[in-house]
This record gives structure tokens, sequence and C-alpha cells, in this order.
């Protein structure tokens, strides 16, 4: 790529930092150049995000159904996977699914929310008392 | 947190902005320890950073996981070991621990590499908060309550709390991080005899990686088996969520910290510095190839994000990507094997 060519587009980096990018010089010698973002990639990441809005949406609907508990739909708006949340509250995959269930997430014991609950950085209550309504306070904060 | 650290007395250390953040790392510690030459493409190159895997059974954001430069931890260990610097690095299982160890280094004056996890480092933008626990960053002193922080995707010293670098250190997940910190420890002098030779190690590597291992997701012939996937993504998971594996696809190759052209022009750029440092100008030529393999990517970029736009979703245009990334999996299948045959 050449300097010149080296994109300098809105991003989600803007007021943040530049990137650093390596490009051909006019004399044919490569140098460091630094770009404000590129619309190809600022659109992947764009698409991404309306991925995650568009599963959190339907993980709130699950809620209020009451198809899924609200840990699923925690899960779903911290951008985690089942390994993750896993990694950070301590749970098997195996348990954590079964704490999808409705039923069974609401005989659950505080001191197992409270691992839930700190991983989402949220209090008991939050997670206790969610129901699908006003869902979008929780993404991107 | 217990406060148990004073301020720091000032080290002097530059900040070294980078493309990618372990590369930045490594280059900017040797550099601390008074190994001038380093630059971020000779690091690179000496570490064999360039790759391409196509992974088996993992799903990374429920999308393909590709990627376009060699795993974590290897860029650091393999280019210090190619220039005979020893390191330490350590993991933690206690949160107290690694932060008190990392409190004595610092009050020694040693810079230390940490790796961390991105989801919560609140110096980034929101939008690029995923769960990806191997970044890494470098702590440098402590003042008034925060951690100094030389980040290398950033392009000036940063700082975090005692409890946000805790929250980081102690990511999640996938890769986590456990409190992991490296440092280089005995650097010895470098003389060109040493780096010719840690250059010729990292370009027979690499080159080794990329044309030599028999397993079709790795190498060269990675670009061909991704080909092949993405032309039947289209009618196997229908034209969204085959834009989104696409999207995904670019981001691995062109996002932040990969220095655009999914590591190519790194690639490219050490080249040029090895023909100067072995003084064969038979290098350059492959500097040329791998310029032209970024740009290569980079076309097939612009053609993935029409897709992914909505703008052009027909078969024959995932049909279009697929083609051109078959044309890169010859092209670098040939440069590397070239390279590998060449014994520079």
């Amino acid at each position: 790529m050449k300097k010149e060519n080296l994109p300098q587009d809105e991003s989600a980096l803007k007021n943040v930092t530049r990137e650093v990018c390596y490009v051909k010089n006019n004399d044919g010698k490569y140098e460091k150049g630094l770009s404000s973002g590129w619309q190809v990639k600022a659109d992947a990441l764009s698409e991404a995000w309306e991925e995650i809005y568009r599963k959190a949406e339907e993980a709130a609907e699950e809620v209020t159904k009451n198809t899924k508990s609200p840990i699923y739909f925690f899960m779903i708006v911290n951008l985690m996977d089942i390994p993750t949340l896993s990694g950070y509250t301590g749970f098997w995959m195996i348990t954590i699914k079964r704490h999808f269930k409705p039923g069974v997430f609401k005989k659950l014991s505080d001191r197992k929310l409270e691992k839930y609950a700190s991983a989402f950085k949220i209090s008991i209550e939050e997670l206790k008392q969610f129901n699908g309504a006003d869902f979008n306070q929780y993404i991107k904060n | 947190m217990e406060q148990t650290l004073i301020n720091t007395s000032k080290i002097k250390f530059d900040h070294l902005q980078a493309a990618h953040c372990e590369n930045g790392v490594v280059t900017s510690l040797l550099r601390y320890h008074g190994i001038e030459a380093m630059n971020e493409p000779l690091a690179f190159g000496i570490g064999s950073g360039l790759f391409y895997i196509h992974m088996p059974f993992l799903k990374v954001n429920d999308g393909p996981a590709i990627s376009f430069r060699i795993m974590p931890g290897f860029v650091f260990r393999d280019t210090c070991k190619a220039l005979g610097v020893g390191i330490e690095r350590k993991k933690f299982k206690n949160k107290k621990d690694a932060e008190n160890f990392l409190n004595k280094k610092i009050e020694q004056g040693t810079p230390v590499g940490c790796q961390v996890g991105v989801f919560h480092l609140k110096y980034f933008p929101r939008e690029y908060r995923f769960h990806f626990n191997a970044h890494n960053i470098i702590v440098y002193g402590f003042e008034d309550g925060r951690y100094l922080i030389s980040d290398p995707v950033m392009e000036t010293f940063t700082s975090l709390s005692p409890e946000e670098l805790e929250d980081v250190r102690f990511a999640r997940g996938p890769l986590a991080p456990n409190g992991h910190i490296y440092y280089p420890v005995n650097v010895p002098a470098i003389d060109e005899d040493t780096l010719a030779k840690a250059v010729r190690k990292g370009i027979r590597k690499t080159a080794w990686w990329m044309s030599k291992v028999p397993i079709e997701r790795i190498g060269a012939s990675g670009f061909n088996y991704t080909a092949k996937k993405i032309r039947v993504w289209r009618d196997k998971l229908g034209e969204r969520k085959a834009g989104l594996y696409l999207g995904q696809i670019v981001r691995m190759q062109e996002e932040i910290g990969t220095g655009g052209g999914g590591f190519r022009f790194l690639f490219a750029a050490f080249l040029e510095q090895s023909a100067e440092i072995l003084g064969n100008d038979k290098l350059l030529k492959y500097s040329d190839e791998m310029t032209k393999s970024g740009d290569l990517l980079r076309d097939n970029a612009v053609r993935m994000a029409a897709i992914y736009k909505g703008r052009k979703t027909d078969q024959q245009h995932f049909n279009e990507v697929a083609d051109a990334m078959a044309d890169i999996s010859r092209h670098e299948a040939e440069i590397f094997r070239q390279l590998h045959k060449m014994k520079v």
C-alpha cells in the first residue's frame, strides 16, 4: 500500500487514537503511517454490532416470554459466550445452560446469583428483576 | 485494594506506537534494554509472526476463527531467543500475588509486559471492547494512585487505576491472562552477526510455517481452505450470516493491530530491512511480492464489504471473493516455497 492510499476515514477510534499501518513512501521504502480508520472495516465492525443488538433484542424477548432466564440475556449483552461466562463464574458450562432455564433460575441461591452479578457487574437485584423491558440501557455503555 | 505502592521514581521510558501490541511490547522492552536496532518489523519478522491458519472447531464471536499471525506470546519468545535474550514470565492464581509481583518489578525500575483482556480496558473505544484476552501492554511506573501504561496501539501514554489494571489482568474466558507478566533479562549487546543470524532464522521459520506444514488449514494453503468454505457459506448459512462471516474475516485481516493487509505489509517491511542487513538484494523482490499479497487482501476486503453491506449478495460475488483468496494462496505458496529454498 502506498502512503497516499492510506485511508483516513472516520471510525470508532475517533478522539481515542489512530492506528499504525505500514506503507510505502515516495522513495518506495516502508515507513509507519497513521490512519484514522477505513470505511471497509468500520462497516465490518458496525455490522458485528448490529448483530449484537439483534441478538440482545431476541434474548430480551425470550426473557419476557419466560423461555430464558435473565442470565442468558446478560451473557449476550456482555458479549460473552458460555465458555467465557464459565471462566468468570467458575460454573461448568452444562450448569450454566441449566441456569438459562427460568424455572431453575428462580430457585438459585443468592450465593450463586452473586457470581453471575459480579461477572456482569450488576447487582443481584438487577439480575433477578430483569424482565426483558428497557433492555437497551444494558447495551454498549 | 490496599495501597502499598508509592510513586516510582520516574523511569525514563519512551512510548512507541506500533501496529501490533505484542510486536510493540517486544520492541519497546528490547530498546529500553539497549537494543537500539530493534523496530517493529524486525521484531515481528525475527519472531516469525507472519502466519495463516483457519482453525478447526473453534468459533470466535460466532464466526470463523482465522488468524493472520502466529500464536500470542510466540513473537516475544522467539525474538528474544533468536537474539540470545533471556526471558522471565509468570502467571498467578492469586490476584494479590500478581499485584505484589508487579509492584516489586516497577519499584526496581523494570518496565514489564502484561497480557490483558480488552473487554474491561477503560481507555479503549467501547466498540472495540470484545472478550479478547491476548492484548499486551507495558506497565512502567506508578504515580498518584495510578499505574503508568504504555499501550502500543495508543498514540500516547495512558494510565489505569489498580482496580482497572487488576480487572484486565484477570479477565476470564479463552486465553485468560491469569496476571501473565513477562520481561527480558540479561540482555546482551547485539552485534551485526547476531542480528543477521536472527533475521535469517526468522525468514526460514516463517517460510517453513507458510509452505511446508502438510495441513491444508495452515500456511499459504490455508487461504485456499478458507476459499473453499466461502463458496458454500451462502447456501449453508444464508446471505446474512455468510456476510457476517466475511465481516469477521475482514476484521481479523484489517483491524487495528495488523498493520494493514493481514500483517503482510509488516512482513514486507521486514524483508526490506533484511535485504540491507544481509546484503541480499534478492529479498527486495520478495518484499515487493509480500506487498502485492497485502494489496490483494485489501482489494478482497473491499469485495467482502460489498457483500456484508448488502450491495452485492449473489453466489457469484461470494465466488469472486473465494477466487481472489485462492489466488493469494497460490501467490504466497510460491513466495514462501522460493524463500525456503533460497537458504538465506
